[in-house]
């Protein structure tokens, strides 16, 4: 065991010699450990502050040293100190490499327990689904638009080609504001029952050519169950220009469809019926659960009812009486709308049977979107 | 309205099954929704657009079949002895406008009974089982041909004559619904010269329908304003098989083949004679002829349709086609062998009078596109150019979504109606009331998301789920001077254990801390001057433990615990915390723009400063008055422990505040940093305090 001895020569020689000492001695002790236990015990000695070797030097060898000689002293024991530091990290390194398998296994972890859960949000199904399809018109050219809730009659109707007193208002029952029948009727306010009126602020605001694509929250005058809700949410979409075809409008929608639901999805169209459309079409897609067949593993398939074809929007060549209201030459400017459910497309995409479950909060059925 | 596929091959000689029909129908705009029943008897449910009105019976699909399959259709053409002595039965219309013509023929000696079986089965098609003879006949020329008729008993019209007119103020009339009518002056009825004896166009009246007595009839074939029809139907509450055709517009020439199909079937079934006809016409209700350009067509469609299939569409709808072409400059042999060689640039179209919805170039269009089937244009997509327009909005939308997402809320979406009282809890300003709400508990548009988001709350707590997090971004909605003014909130609350769950990590219960620290979590992703959160908040908090957001020196939101006093109200059993913020007002503050600093290369100081201070010195003083010293070096103040109790007086807190010291241009000697924390130290005793011993 290593005693700092007492100087009594401060020679450079002396001072050599005492240093070769120190580092012979330090070698062999730290040469001699074994385990974590023992390092411990060695860099203790070496160097704690209280009557460590290092300690020591600092007080037998530099401050008992002439002031003459106090110089070099000082830079020999700095020398020393690196080297002990050097050496007992060193050791340090070396046990723990050779002495880790106990202490390996006694660190060992049961790593089938579950992480720790830090929560991250989910987004609302709903929320989610009408963003997938924004950003597969955005992706195709469309800006995006809003429009308030709140409406007048002109918006919604009027200026959508439902003349006043027209049978086509009764498909869509609306929810009026209170208090408004003192007002010219096109100016009394509803709860928009469709984000068409998005089209007429949008082609108010500028010419042609205009491509949007617009989310939104609408409101029909039906009582909640299963199957209906008086709150829903639409995607609606307008391209109007010179030279916009009703082969436009299917290549478009087509593209759209296998963008949402996988680039095997065909499409089909057939006519319907929009005031502020014409001609006017539904899309159907080709039901992405069975391929079309109408029948899965032998049964008859639910998702589609055995039809192999999903109605999925509404559409059409937006109408010229459209744009006597906004201003647009109905012969030099063409174009087409759209309009789906959101709600209707997300129950289909994941199979939800109420969708009462969309505004109810039920962190059990949010989570399953995780 | 069902059709029956058997009754449909009588007027047109189908080689089709049903099925493939059914499909057809259907891809061309008449939609055959579903089947019912089988074989011969199968049944078509119809889904037609409330446009096509002339397809809402047999003859009219009858007709989109010939068009379709390209057959010939068989007309209806009633036969009737000769009228050898007519009586004479005056008609008077008031208002053309109202209706633009009235047909009726008398029958005299007829026998009432029941329908034959030939016409009781066929009424059985929209489950209809027959009244009498007479009446069962307009119900199936109905069926048939789409015209709606009435039967009147002769003998009970007084005065020999029917007078079509305005109902006059104060007048009555019991329906054949058997309910007395209170009559508008906006209400067209047929009267005869004393007393009206039918609403026009939806019902007849009680006191002159037929009976097993009646003998002798007045068979009426009209057609009437279909906006006339609706108003008057809407304000009596009423809905029949005749309003639901004439609110659309029926057939203005079809009222003498239906008064005589009618006359014809009543003759076979209940026998008699014919003793009068008249057929006022007080106006002609037409469309001018349009004209088509082949250009349009293409134009529109994208796609050149062969001239042959254009024509051979519209005749067999009945519109009937002439051709046009430009160049006739050439002498007329030249035109004809020209004819010969390429199709007309232009047809004009006379449009048959059951087709009241075609009236433009583009109506034309529409129909020669749904027989052609839309699904055999190509699928193409247009040339675009230009870039992509966000919302104004999106960017600190969707950051803001993304973080609350990241924080650990769950996104919800809420109902837009709410109850009186949740309105005035939970909001100052007036809200919008519906005029025809679904429901007497919620008849307002939220002015708030805070209580959508208790209810939402509310029923996680009833399914046992106590640890929840949700966020909401919605539209609200406030009356200001007779305007709806709409504006975006974001809402988030926070009940239950908080953070992370795992074996080895202790549980904890949301606190305030929790929701600030989420609130400055988004508030951080902007522009930031001064972010201040003061009291007090909304009656509904907890008045200790809640703030208002003020960023920028604008208020943007509140947040706090909800006052356990509505707590307890709904029941609830724990701890909500609940934040809402003003999104129009946030948005206005622009993103935060990052900005790089030079990192120091030199080291860092760190003071810890235990501090005993009186309870009414809040940190935010004491952090001002550290700030104050506007030490340049002063890199952060940080407070780490904060306890009260057992060591410390009593109304004082103890309190370690951490602060960081450093320069970018040099190493800080000790002097320097003692001199500031003297400084520090001095602030404090300035606030009553004093450093722990
Ligand atoms: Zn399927």
């Amino acid at each position: 065991m290593y005693i700092v001895p007492k100087l009594e020569d401060f020679s450079a020689s002396a001072l050599d010699a005492a240093a070769r000492d120190l580092k012979s001695a330090l070698q062999s002790e730290s040469a001699a450990i074994a385990s974590e236990a023992d390092w411990k015990v060695l860099r203790d000695r070496w160097m704690a502050r209280k009557n460590g070797v290092l300690t020591l030097l600092n007080d037998q060898w530099l401050k008992a040293a002439p002031t003459p000689a106090k110089r070099e002293v000082g830079q020999r024991v700095n020398e020393v100190k690196k080297i002990v530091e050097e050496q007992i990290d060193a050791a340090l390194a070396r046990v723990s490499s050779t002495v880790s398998a106990s202490r390996l296994e006694q660190e060992r972890v049961d790593i089938t327990l579950p992480g720790n859960r830090r929560k991250l949000g989910i987004e609302h199904p709903l929320i989610r689904t009408m963003n997938e399809i924004v950003g597969v018109f955005k992706a195709m050219g469309y800006s995006v638009a809003e429009g308030p809730e709140v409406e007048t009659d002109y918006y919604n109707f009027e200026s959508l080609n439902f003349p006043p007193n027209h049978p086509a208002r009764d498909t869509q029952d609306t929810l009026m504001i209170k208090g408004q029948q003192g007002k010219p009727l096109r100016e009394r306010l509803l709860l928009r029952t469709h984000t068409s009126p998005v089209q007429i602020r949008a082609m108010e605001k500028q010419p042609p050519p205009i491509r949007i694509v617009v989310p939104g929250r609408v409101h029909r005058a039906d009582t909640a169950d299963a199957t209906h809700s008086p709150i829903f949410h639409q995607v609606e979409g307008l391209a109007v220009d010179t030279n916009i075809t009703f082969c436009d409008l299917k290549g478009t929608l087509d593209q759209a469809a296998k963008a949402m639901f996988g680039s095997s999805v065909r499409t089909r169209f057939y006519p319907s019926f929009f005031p502020f459309t014409e001609p006017s079409a539904d899309m159907q897609i080709s039901c992405f659960k069975c391929g079309g067949s109408g029948r899965l593993k032998g049964e008859r398939c639910g998702m589609c009812k055995a039809s192999g074809w999903i109605e999925i929007l509404g559409s059409g060549m937006v109408d010229p009486n459209v744009y006597g209201f906004v201003d647009y030459d109905p012969k030099k400017y063409s174009g087409f709308a759209f309009g789906m459910g959101v709600e209707r497309i997300a129950i289909l995409k994941y199979g939800i049977d109420d969708i009462q479950l969309f505004y109810q909060g039920d962190v059990r059925f949010l989570r399953q979107f995780a | 309205m069902r059709i029956s596929p058997t009754w449909l091959r009588e007027f047109v000689a189908l080689d089709v099954d049903n099925v493939r029909l059914a499909e057809d129908l259907t891809h061309a705009g008449i939609a055959v929704e579903g089947f019912i029943g089988e074989g011969d008897a199968v049944l078509f449910e119809m889904e037609i657009t409330t446009n096509r009105v002339d397809a809402m019976n047999h003859y009219g699909v009858a007709r989109e079949c010939s068009a379709i399959y390209n057959l010939e259709l068989q007309p209806i053409i009633p036969k009737l002895p000769k009228l050898i002595q007519p009586e004479s039965f005056p008609i008077e219309i008031l208002d053309p406008a109202l209706c633009a013509r009235y047909t009726a023929r008398a029958i005299r000696d007829v026998r009432i009974e029941k329908a034959p079986r030939y016409i009781a089965e066929r009424l059985l098609i929209e489950a209809h089982h027959g009244i009498n003879n007479v009446a069962d006949s307009t119900n199936y020329a109905l069926m048939e041909m789409g015209h709606p008729t009435h039967a009147f008993d002769l003998d009970l019209l007084e005065g020999g004559k029917i007078v079509v007119r305005p109902a006059v103020h104060g007048e009555k009339l019991k329906t054949l619904d058997g309910i007395e009518r209170q009559l508008h002056p906006g209400d067209l009825v047929i009267a005869d010269a004393v007393k009206p004896v039918a609403l026009a166009g939806i019902m007849g009246g009680w006191d002159t329908m037929i009976t097993p007595n009646t003998r002798n009839i007045l068979i009426e074939s009209a057609w009437f304003d279909p906006a006339t029809v609706r108003r008057t139907a809407r304000r009596h509450s009423m809905h029949t098989d005749a309003s639901h055709r004439f609110e659309r517009g029926a057939d203005w020439g079809a009222t003498t083949l239906a008064c005589d199909r009618v006359t014809e079937l009543v003759l076979e079934t209940a026998g008699g004679k014919l003793a009068g006809y008249n057929d006022a016409v007080a106006r002609k209700v037409s469309h001018e002829p349009i004209q088509l350009e082949r250009s349009e067509l293409r134009r529109i469609l994208g796609q050149e349709i062969p001239e042959p299939d254009v024509t051979r569409i519209l005749r067999r709808l009945g519109f009937e086609l002439t051709e046009t072409r430009a160049s006739s400059n050439g002498a007329p042999e030249e035109g004809v062998r020209l004819a010969l060689l390429q199709p007309p640039d232009a047809y004009t179209v006379e449009i048959p009078s059951w087709r009241m919805d075609v009236e433009r170039e583009i109506d034309v269009i529409e129909e020669v596109a749904r027989v052609y089937g839309f699904n055999n244009f190509a699928n193409t997509l247009p040339s675009f150019s230009g870039g992509v327009v966000e919302l104004p909005h999106a960017l600190p939308e969707s950051k803001t979504r993304t973080r609350l997402l990241a924080l650990g809320y769950d996104e919800a979406v809420s109902p837009t109606f709410i109850s009186t009282d949740d309105a005035q809890r939970f909001s100052s300003s007036e809200a919008v009331a519906l005029e025809n709400p679904l429901s007497e508990e919620a008849p307002l548009l939220r002015n708030s998301l805070v209580p959508g988001m208790l209810n939402l709350l509310a029923w996680n707590f009833n399914r046992e789920a106590t640890d929840v997090r949700l966020f909401e971004m919605g539209n609200v909605f406030s009356m200001s001077s007779e305007r709806v003014e709409q504006r975006k909130l974001a809402c988030f609350a926070a009940t239950g254990s908080v953070g992370e769950k795992g074996v080895q990590l202790p549980s904890r219960s949301t606190d305030f801390f929790d929701l600030k620290g989420d609130a400055e979590a988004i508030l951080n992703t902007f522009e930031k001057q001064s972010l201040q959160f003061t009291t007090p908040a909304s009656g509904y908090f907890h008045p200790g433990r809640s703030a208002t957001v003020v960023l920028n020196g604008e208020t943007v939101g509140e947040l706090g615990q909800l006052h356990p006093d509505l707590a307890a109200e709904r029941k609830f059993k724990q701890e909500v915390w609940i934040a809402q913020l003003d999104l129009d007002r946030l948005f206005a503050v622009p993103l935060r723009e990052p900005r790089y600093q030079r990192l120091s290369r030199y080291p860092s100081v760190e003071r810890d400063f235990s501090l005993l201070l009186d309870n009414h010195v809040s940190y935010e003083r004491l952090r001002t008055a550290i700030e104050g010293l506007r030490i340049p070096e002063l890199e952060s103040i940080e407070p780490q422990e904060l306890f009260r109790g057992a060591g410390v007086p009593e109304g004082k807190y103890s309190l370690l505040l951490h602060l960081v010291f450093q320069s970018s241009e040099r190493t800080l000697r000790d002097d320097e940093v003692s001199g500031w924390s003297r400084q520090v130290i001095a602030a404090v005793q300035g606030l009553g305090g004093s450093l722990r011993g």
